[in-house]
């Protein structure tokens, strides 16, 4: 079973809060299978790694940062309506007891999920590492997830 | 009914995708290897995905119980 393929790497390019679950879901799921996995955060996808603090130094940098948010500030991808349907999504999420954003990212630490931040589009958005929380495994480039990607049979972009 | 002598038992009730399965995996950890583990769990799709769980990391699935809303699965540790 444990051939050395035997990975998955998930690329989170969106950082919207149903994507973002998705992902971490399959993630948790495929570590508790036994599966080394790999996730790597690009572009919006960082907010999932965020801390809820400002970023940024430069004008844009700092315009930008007003509108990113941490793992709780997110919102879903359709149906957010400012807010609302984030409040409303984690409301009727906790009506069925399903596991919260925070809670499953907690879970894929513990399980021992790389999470990999993209080195290119921290630099771009003027997020620096400790505007990330300290659980990040590491910084890099695309390389780094072509290796993992290459080792792994399966491979998400979300 | 208990053709098994289970270990210790997970109380997965309440719990929904994929906490049952990700807690399972966890557990089985503290068991040692042929030791059986007892998972109790109401999420209707725990049935297909214990089972898959189970195929995906070689242990075996020794039975399930299917009674009003509760399942509970029999699995011994394998590795």
């Amino acid at each position: 079973m444990s051939s050395e393929a035997n990975k998955a790497s998930i690329v989170v390019f969106s950082g919207d809060m149903d994507k973002v679950m998705g992902a971490f879901i399959i993630a948790t799921t495929a570590a508790a299978s036994g599966i080394e996995t790999t996730m790597f955060f690009t572009f919006w996808g960082l907010q999932a790694l965020k801390k809820k603090v400002p970023t940024g130094r430069t004008l844009f940098e700092r315009m930008l940062s007003l509108f990113l948010k941490d793992i709780n500030g997110i919102g879903p991808s359709k149906l957010n309506m400012g807010g609302m349907g984030r409040w409303m999504f984690k409301k009727m999420m906790k009506q069925h007891e399903v596991a919260t954003l925070p809670e499953l990212r907690q879970m894929a630490i513990d399980l021992g999920v790389k999470l990999l931040a993209c080195q290119m589009s921290m630099d771009v958005m003027g997020i620096r590492r400790e505007d990330l929380i300290d659980e990040v495994t590491d910084v890099v480039g695309a390389a780094t997830y072509v290796a993992e990607a290459n080792q792994s049979h399966i491979t998400l972009f979300v | 009914m208990a053709e098994y002598t289970p270990e210790k038992t997970l109380d997965a009730r309440g719990l929904k995708c994929p906490m049952p399965v990700v807690k399972t995996s966890q557990e089985i950890k503290n068991l040692a290897v042929g030791s059986v583990l007892e998972v109790m769990a109401t999420d209707p799709g725990s049935v297909a995905d214990i089972q898959a769980w189970c195929k995906s990391t070689g242990n075996e699935l020794l039975g399930m119980e299917k009674g009003e809303g509760l399942f509970k699965f029999y699995i011994r540790r394998v590795k």
